[in-house]
């Protein structure tokens, strides 16, 4: 893929800064609403990757770039945080080994 | 002939060497390779944060709606100043130098203002009794989490503030290219991108209300 198209226009960098600012307002209202926490910990993540996918995309220009960089960076990062986060299901197995 | 076409064909293969392939200059891909690392420091960090935070059922839930405001005000600020280094950065390119440099120092001062939001953060933390090692609620690895990973995070921020005051004044003064605008913005909005997970986590994780 080449790097074809033209850098975003401003009216597209308002937009995301709109959409960033509405899904962090969405966060906060969320906290206040009584979730169990290991709900509350998935539903912001995935708002949080959101988030970032976002600032990547536009912000950083990543969609603009060659898709060979993308292809580079984002799987190796994907794998390792996934090896890092095997370790996470073990935190459920503790707090059940807890006293109540 | 024909060998001498197959050879220049070689050459100019992305790789080969006898061309870029990304089709960027190095500086930039090397920022772009020094977040990627720097972001799976933050993977652990938060990685373990969500652990102890998981696997704790008395985990401190201290932040008032005062400081979930105060956190979302300066979320605010790191957004804001993100899309001023966007600005900066287009600014930059179209060689708009004076434009470019007022939307830097516009950056600069959302990062102060979100330093001095967080300095106060911690300061009312402090008075509280919250230290690494120990707090009044019980969970001394609150205080050590908190701090590590809000630490870390706003010394990123420090050092993005004064990367950019430096970019600012090497831009204005024309010894830096616009490139250079470009690969200190892409430092600046990965700062931006790891709050957008410490907020959520650390914030409103521990809101006073969250059941």
């Amino acid at each position: 893929m080449q790097k074809a198209e033209a850098h975003p226009v401003k009216q597209i960098y308002l937009w995301i800064w709109v959409w960033l600012l509405t899904l962090t307002v969405v966060e906060v209202f969320l906290a206040y609403r009584h979730l169990a926490v290991m709900t509350m910990l998935v539903i912001l993540m995935g708002l949080s990757v959101i988030k970032a996918a976002l600032i990547m995309s536009y912000f950083m220009h990543l969609r603009y770039e060659r898709f060979s960089l993308a292809l580079t960076l984002i799987p190796m990062l994907i794998i390792c945080i996934a090896l890092l986060a095997s370790f996470f299901p073990d935190s459920l197995r503790l707090l059940e080994l807890r006293p109540r | 002939m024909a060998q001498s076409q197959t050879e220049d064909l070689t050459l100019s293969s992305a790789w080969s060497g006898g061309a870029s392939p990304y089709a960027m200059v190095s500086k930039k891909l090397g920022m772009w390779l020094f977040i990627v690392s720097d972001s799976l420091t933050f993977s652990a960090l938060l990685v373990a944060y969500s652990y102890v935070r998981v696997a704790n059922q008395d985990w401190p839930k201290p932040f008032e709606w005062a400081s979930i405001l105060g956190a979302s005000i300066m979320t605010f600020c790191l957004l804001s100043s993100s899309l001023t280094m966007v600005m900066a950065v287009a600014a930059a390119q179209r060689l708009e130098r004076k434009k470019a440099v007022v939307w830097l120092l516009a950056t600069v001062l959302g990062g102060l203002l979100f330093i001095l939001l967080h300095a106060r953060e911690w300061i009312g933390l402090i008075h509280e009794g919250v230290t690494p090692f120990a707090n009044p609620w019980g969970v001394p690895l609150f205080g050590a989490a908190f701090f590590t990973l809000t630490g870390l995070h706003m010394t990123h921020v420090t050092v993005g503030v004064l990367y950019l005051v430096v970019i600012a004044w090497g831009f204005g003064s024309a010894r830096f290219k616009p490139e250079d605008v470009e690969v200190s913005g892409l430092y600046w909005h990965f700062v931006d991108l790891v709050w957008m997970f410490i907020f959520p986590m650390v914030y409103l994780l521990s809101a006073k209300t969250v059941a």
